[in-house]
């Protein structure tokens, strides 16, 4: 049963979104239950896999039993390992929070709604597992059109924004397509390991460095990475909380580990870094992105809205400790990727727990809000102390990597906008807190007694608090077990030549 | 002539740049979002007949082996088949494709139920007259 973890994993999810529509005809309420069911499952089986890979190494599956250039064979390492145990983790989360807010954003399409999200997370979790180059694109694809339809029933302006995505987004995937047509040309071959071995050969041949520009520029827009984030904020500010939330702090993160795997395992890390400086190109682009996003943030009162250019920030920092190319750059790259899904996760839910009770993402409406909800609020500055980079949140570990990477190969530029940008970040934070914490009016919506002051505390429905509390929870236990974390797992992604 | 011959040698390529371009072009200039949805379909059939064309050869047969019986039996020679694999990799993408342009025409019903146009500029101008409010 084990050994065959690495497809479960995939396929217990994608028949639990068709069986999920058979469940909600016969009862509606047992979607839900389902749903958590079947990721629970593969959170069990996620950690099960990294435990695996932990002991013993990569494992390689072959499906259908065809030995791998020709048949389709999913290889996890650790990097895969640790990307499937995050994104499985925190679609649980979601899942569990997704009860009521669903109950109440969308009453109609609960059904439905599930049956999507377990699409979302299959599509997500493929792209993690496989080790085909043609395999990935088809599970971009699912994720996508899952994200596409599950962003489309947010608020009023979600179709628009939804509809924009779906361009950019095509646009983005046909050049992956393109990029791994130009690769099967040149190589005869779709397997990821496999075109590392015949690649090397290759490099000056003109096919490939087309298809180098053709995958990365593909998956840039993917992971909207400035300057291709355009449809990024409108979608993630419309969606769902619930949707918005998982989208957010699993998909741009999904996307940086298909930059790194075609960066560092399709391509040799020499090609990327010294054949084609792609990684030079990369470093400025993240320098131009982490400046943008924080600034394009202040000026945002919608507080998704800021969430979202703040999430343009953090992956300008993941492509930042990438494009260094060095060991400590690498290892924050990957420890952020781990901490700003948390962090994403926790201030997503949070705002979604405020929307939920208030009715308003204006942030300016927040104020003394602790009075009302002093247990999401309490959350709320946790991911914003962390993104801040405050020690002992884990944000601070992340960001003293990617400095220390920085500083290591000599690049004063980066490190500075790095340290430039948290600074920025920290004005939009303590802005925001200051509000909830010392705010000058009176509480928004809530029931006031006697008039001035007392407010009578009204937390949002405890399967909303409870993942919130989980996910602020995590994200100090990871600052705490950073150390732990790097030196079990993510110093062995590494690649070797750094 | 060089020129001529290297145009001519590689027609395929020149002809999905140039379907492919239309259609990037119709995604990003035109402001009827029907239009731009067209576009999208005509930018992923230009990829599929890009990897058509790769799996052809000259003087090649589909690829369906004939095996004959005892003595017949012969040896395959790869260059006689066209290669099978480009045509399975587009099934599979022609099913994304079609899945894309039915999302993408859903989303458009959606937004012409929302605002009754798909003109984007006009859409654009509805939504300044919302933010003033």
């Amino acid at each position: 049963m084990i050994q065959h973890a690495p497809v479960l994993i995939i396929i217990i999810p994608l028949l639990a979104a068709l069986m999920n529509l058979i469940v909600g005809l016969w009862r509606k309420r047992l979607c839900y239950l389902f749903t958590v069911a079947a990721l629970g499952t593969c959170v069990f089986l996620s950690v099960a896999i990294l435990d695996i890979v932990a002991g013993h190494g990569t494992i390689t599956y072959k499906l259908g039993g065809w030995p791998p250039p020709w048949g389709i064979a999913y290889v996890i390492d650790h990097l895969n390992a640790f990307m499937l145990v995050i994104v499985s983790f925190i679609s649980l989360v979601v899942a569990v929070y997704s009860k009521v807010s669903i109950e109440k954003e969308l009453p109609e399409k609960i059904i439905q709604f599930y049956t999507l999200f377990l699409l979302l997370v299959t599509g997500l979790l493929g792209i993690l597992a496989t080790g085909d180059v043609f395999n990935l694109f088809v599970f971009l694809e699912i994720a996508s059109l899952a994200g596409y339809a599950l962003i489309a029933v947010g608020d009023d302006r979600a179709p628009l924004a939804s509809f924009n995505y779906v361009i950019m987004g095509t646009i983005g995937a046909c050049f992956y397509l393109l990029g791994v047509g130009y690769l099967y040309i040149a190589t005869g071959s779709l397997n990821m390991a496999d075109l590392s071995q015949l690649l090397p050969e290759l490099y000056d041949s003109r096919v490939v460095l087309g298809a180098f520009a053709f995958l990365m520029v593909g998956v840039a827009i993917k992971m909207a990475f400035f300057p291709l984030h355009k449809w990024l904020p409108d979608a993630y500010t419309h969606a769902p909380s619930a949707v918005s939330a998982f989208i957010a702090s699993t998909m741009t993160k999904v996307g940086a580990y298909v930059m790194i795997r075609i960066m560092f395992t399709v391509f040799k890390p020499y090609f990327s870094i010294e054949v084609i400086p792609v990684t030079a190109i990369l470093g400025w682009l993240a320098v131009a992105a982490m400046l943008y996003g924080c600034i394009r943030a202040i000026a945002q009162t919608d507080v998704k809205r800021m969430l979202s250019y703040i999430i343009i920030a953090e992956v300008g920092y993941i492509v930042m400790g990438v494009s260094v190319g060095n060991r400590m750059g690498f290892t924050g790259a990957i420890l952020h990727i781990l901490n700003d899904a948390f962090m994403m996760a926790c201030l997503f839910l949070a705002a979604g727990a405020i929307e939920y009770k208030t009715g308003t993402r204006n942030v300016h409406n927040f104020s003394n809000l602790y009075k009302k909800m002093p247990v999401t609020t309490a959350a709320f500055t946790v991911g914003g102390l962390s993104i801040v980079g405050i020690p002992p949140t884990c944000g601070f570990f992340s960001k003293w990597y990617l400095v220390l990477g920085a500083i290591d190969s000599q690049q004063w530029v980066f490190a500075g906008t790095l340290l430039f940008s948290s600074l920025l970040m920290a004005v939009i934070f303590f802005k925001v807190l200051v509000n909830i914490y010392f705010g000058s009016q009176p509480v928004s919506g809530a029931h006031s007694i006697g008039g001035n002051g007392a407010v009578v505390m009204d937390e949002a429905p405890l399967s909303m608090l409870f993942p919130i509390c989980i996910m602020a929870v995590g994200i100090l236990s990871l600052g705490f077990f950073s150390g732990k974390i790097i030196s079990s797992v993510i110093q062995f992604t590494v690649p070797g030549s750094f | 002539m060089e020129i001529m011959d290297f145009i001519i040698s590689k027609y395929n390529y020149w002809m999905y740049i140039i379907i492919m371009m239309i259609g990037f072009y119709a995604m990003i200039a035109k402001t009827n979002l029907a239009k731009k949805v067209v576009g999208m379909n005509i930018f992923q059939t230009a990829i599929i007949l890009f990897f058509i064309s790769t799996a052809s050869k000259k003087g090649a047969t589909i690829p369906i082996i004939q095996h004959g019986h005892g003595e017949a039996a012969d040896i395959i020679h790869a260059a006689q088949y066209m290669n099978p694999l480009p045509h399975v990799l587009m099934l599979t993408a022609i099913v994304v494709m079609v899945s894309t342009f039915g999302v993408a025409i859903a989303l458009l019903i959606m937004i012409y139920r929302k605002y009754n146009t798909l003109e984007e500029d006009e859409i654009l101008e509805i939504l300044k007259i919302e933010n003033g409010r």
